[in-house]
């Protein structure tokens, strides 16, 4: 029993000498960005060994949470910062957070393979995700209840989709939520009737929709080609933000080689959309 | 208690603006008052900071949806838990949407969720726990019992994660296909992957209660012709009742508290509906998918809390009546009263 | 029946989670490291979240075992066994047994992180632009943990200190030891079985608690190993939440989740039988004794 303790305690005090301080780099945030962010981090990492990053999701609410409270260096976001957070940011640490746009994505809506529908409007979908249509016999498919599959309301994707698909309306209260992207393309691959939103860089085993700007508009496939050109109605830009006084040595070299070539290849690697070079400025 | 402090209503917030140009005419006090800074703050700023903060507030009053309920505030106890003609809504309704851009925090969807999954729960798994006592306490051979025993209690053993993951990965999928319901992930399929947490809770104190009848019940009944089985329905399990109800509440505590599996397997979807093949949406899988982003202190973050402290309360209660229970039939089983 | 079909149901999901994870097991998933790529199924490992759950059960065992020895020693040896103080102490034990685990993660937020965490930082690092302590870590984790487990420990010792004989005592302090002596001496070595029984089940029921980690410690990512108490950590629970619902295909990394399951079974269980083998032996003893 003593040898046991003692070995223990040896163990524990082996593990775990306390004072080093840091994780060189915390990363936090965006759920959507989180396998990005890691990705980026695993090649960075490989080239820069010594510098050691660390990469938790949970949604880009808690980025910002975590980013106004101090405790993260860098906060991944995928919709712009908001003025309250930007002034909840200015009362924690005197200034506003400086903001990197990264990556590009469309917002992909998946049905099920079987599914006969291949296009639908904006206004469609925001009837559908409101919870109005209830059938997919109104929109020309199977006479079946729809099943929506929509994310927890910490995530980035959550807000984006209400905002510029919902309008700001609420999500039916019937819309299950789930805690990940590819949670949401798991459900709708295994549900005949289901409907989900996610990253376009998930997608396997489900089929992508064609979304419309308006019944007269074309129905445009989500690719690089479409999202990059804008052309694509549900886009958007991934975020950065870092506390500017924190913007130094490591972190900013960091910060610099993420928008670099190098950066921006693993954006594609991993099925998001490089930012055009005329974008990387800023 | 924790959300008496906060006020949510976003008009209230934002129903004075001062304009950055007005900067050099408004007292200091009443400008830190403003932004809402405290004096610490306040001295460390300096004039463009405290300007940007101006302009800040107006884009956000600009932002702010133009909607009659941006007025309320929306954690005060009558839209907690009372149904309210939300603007877009057709009627009055109990909606629980902390994100959005008025702060629904209705209560009533969550324990409506919680209420059915346990329920579900109990409903499978008490028959069985107690029926498996009944027979491993009662009527199964002594070596039969060392080895039945520990095994079901192997069932404690078993992580809630890794329930949930069965729930969510195997067992969903095949209750669908068996029952052909629509919603994949709901309180039932939930409801069964607690049960099986709930059977060893359940199984370990109703064991108890029913070990804890004397053995002369049994004989007796036994010198009178009864068989084992009669002995054991009829005479033991009535003696111990009270345990077995016990046993109940105690399960449903554990049941109540439960976060993984529901989080993973209820699909979480906060409508109110008893029916249980719909997707529901738990207390505490509300916690565990809700706090981790909340601002510090702002009023979802103090709602959830809220949450807590009423699941506490709650399993408090069943765990205090539990244990008297119990106790009261110890002390009567071995006479001391 | 109803036993059979408790068993038969647990048979099943065994049977199904170590049917398709037992093939994945090897010594490179398990000592394997995650940081090229923790969800390509081919070179993934375990190891970080091994590492990160044994360090939080270790550390956490350091908090409670003696708190909750000192406790249950107190409550038997020194309590007058009917005051109110006694009951009250009693009852507040089995309550926090009862207390559901999301509730230990949002006080350990509450309480250990923002009180404790963020106090420790105003004082130590006062000019440290991101906190040091009043964050999510690896000691807030197991401290929650802790509280958590402490009614299992105090249990079980407790149980253990009632079954040693009262003459042991007696004869004892008729040689002319002291109380405290007595205990320290002659009680407590006797208990020694039950403490540890205690001990490794509060080690199992902590191992695969995901809920009051959530927000006090546990990390999605992390490239190397916590190197400190301050660190948060990764863990075998939390990841097999986190590849059954954020792996960016759920599907093609499957077969990790399952090996993962099986990982975290096969340690739980065998924690289990530890205790329960040792559990089993003290009762036969005692027997003896008695």
């Amino acid at each position: 029993m003593k040898t046991l303790r003692a070995c223990l305690l040896i163990l524990a005090s082996a593990c775990l000498p306390g004072g080093s301080l840091l994780a060189d780099i915390t990363v936090r945030g965006s759920d959507t960005m989180v396998i990005l962010a890691q990705k980026w981090a695993e090649v960075y990492m490989s080239q820069h060994p010594g510098i050691k990053i660390q990469v938790t999701g949970g949604g880009t609410g808690t980025g910002f949470a975590a980013l106004q409270n101090q405790q993260t260096d860098l906060c991944n976001a995928s919709r712009p910062i908001r003025p309250q957070e930007i002034a909840n940011c200015i009362k924690a640490f005197g200034r506003r957070p400086r903001e990197y746009r990264v990556a590009l994505d469309g917002l992909s809506v998946y049905v099920n393979a079987a599914n006969p529908i291949n296009e639908l409007t904006l206004a469609q979908l925001e009837q559908i995700f409101t919870g109005r249509l209830r059938n997919w016999k109104d929109l020309g498919g199977p006479d079946a209840p729809i099943i929506l599959y929509s994310r927890e309301n910490s995530s980035g994707t959550y807000e984006f989709f209400k905002e510029h698909v919902l309008q700001g309306k609420d999500f039916a209260a019937h819309a299950q939520t789930l805690q990940g992207t590819a949670q949401v393309l798991q459900a709708v691959s295994r549900e005949t009737h289901g409907i989900g939103y996610g990253g376009a860089a998930y997608g396997v085993g489900a089929k992508h929709l064609h979304i419309k700007k308006d019944a007269d508009s074309p129905a445009i496939e989500p690719s690089e080609e479409t999202v990059v050109s804008g052309a694509y109605p549900i886009a958007r830009s991934l975020f950065v933000y870092v506390n500017p006084a924190l913007e130094k040595g490591d972190l900013a070299a960091y910060l610099k080689w993420i928008r670099s070539d190098a950066g921006q290849a693993v954006v594609k690697d991993v099925g998001y959309f490089p930012l055009p070079p005329d974008a990387r400025a800023r | 208690m924790l959300v008496g402090a906060t006020n949510s209503s976003l008009a209230q917030e934002y129903r004075e603006i001062i304009p950055p140009e007005d900067f050099a005419r408004v007292p200091p006090d009443r400008l830190r008052q403003y932004l809402g800074l405290t004096r610490q703050q306040f001295e460390q700023m300096d004039e463009e900071t405290l300007k940007d903060l101006m302009s800040l507030r107006i884009e956000a009053k600009a932002q702010m949806p133009d909607d009659p309920d941006a007025e309320l505030n929306t954690t005060e106890w009558r839209y907690l838990l009372g149904p309210h003609q939300w603007t877009g809504y057709d009627r009055p309704a109990y909606i629980w949407q902390p994100v959005s851009q008025i702060h629904k925090y209705n209560l009533l969807p969550l324990f409506i969720g919680s209420l059915k999954t346990t329920f579900v729960a109990l409903l499978f798994a008490v028959p069985l726990a107690i029926a498996a006592a009944l027979y491993v306490s009662q009527l199964a051979h002594p070596r039969a019992r060392e080895w039945l025993k520990p095994g079901i209690e192997l069932l404690s053993g078993i992580p809630s994660v890794v329930l949930g993951f069965f729930a969510l990965i195997v067992m969903a999928s095949f209750f669908q296909a068996l029952f052909g319901y629509p919603s994949r992930l709901n309180a039932f399929v939930a409801g069964l992957a607690l049960g099986l947490a709930v059977i060893p809770v359940v199984f370990s104190i109703a064991e108890d209660a029913l070990t804890s009848v004397p053995r002369s019940y049994t004989e007796a009944a036994l010198a009178l012709g009864s068989t084992r089985w009669q002995a054991a329905w009829q005479i033991v399990l009535p003696a111990a009742l009270p345990g077995v109800f016990a046993a109940t509440v105690l399960g449903f505590g554990r049941a109540i508290g439960e976060t993984m599996i529901v989080l993973m397997a209820s699909g979480n979807a906060s409508i109110v509906s008893w029916n249980l093949f719909d997707s529901t949406r738990t207390l505490t899988a509300t916690i565990a998918a809700e706090l981790a982003e909340t601002v510090v202190g702002g009023h979802h973050y103090r709602v959830l809390f809220l949450l807590g402290a009423l699941l506490f309360a709650v399993t408090f209660v069943a765990n205090l009546v539990g244990d008297l229970v119990i106790h009261r039939l110890k002390g009567r089983l071995e006479g001391r009263r | 029946m109803a036993t059979f079909l408790i068993l038969a149901i647990l048979a099943l999901i065994l049977g199904n989670i170590f049917l398709q994870g037992g093939t994945g097991l090897s010594p490179r998933f398990i000592f394997g490291n995650a940081d090229k790529d923790m969800f390509d199924v081919a070179s993934a490992g375990v190891w970080p979240m091994v590492f990160g759950t044994a360090a939080r059960v270790i550390l956490m065992t350091l908090f409670v075992i003696p708190v909750g020895v000192t406790t249950a020693i107190y409550l038997t040896e020194y309590a007058p066994a009917l005051s109110p103080f006694t009951r009250i102490i009693r009852g507040a034990v089995n309550n926090l047994a009862g207390v559901p685990s999301i509730v230990f993660g949002l006080f350990g937020l509450g309480f250990f992180i923002s009180a404790v965490g963020g106090t420790l930082d105003v004082f130590l690092y006062p000019d440290s632009p991101k906190p040091v302590w009043g964050k999510a870590a690896l000691i807030w984790a197991s401290l929650t943990l802790a509280v958590m487990t402490l009614p299992v420990v105090i249990v079980a010792t407790e149980e253990s200190l009632r079954a040693i004989p009262l003459g042991l005592r007696e004869a004892s302090l008729a040689l002319g030891a002291t109380k405290l002596q007595t205990v320290l001496r002659v009680v407590l070595p006797q208990a020694l079985p039950g403490i540890l029984t205690g001990g490794i089940l509060a080690v199992s029921r902590a191992a695969g608690e995901v809920a009051p980690i959530l927000f006090t410690g546990a990390a999605y990512y992390m490239a190397s190993l916590p190197q400190s108490l301050t660190d948060q950590f990764m863990d075998l629970a939390y990841h097999v939440f986190v590849l059954s619902t954020q792996s960016p295909d759920i599907e093609k990394t499957r077969p990790i989740l399952y090996g993962t399951v099986v990982v975290l079974l096969l340690l739980t269980f065998a924690l289990n039988l530890v205790a329960i083998l040792i559990r089993a032996r003290v009762r036969r003893n005692l027997r003896r004794l008695a």
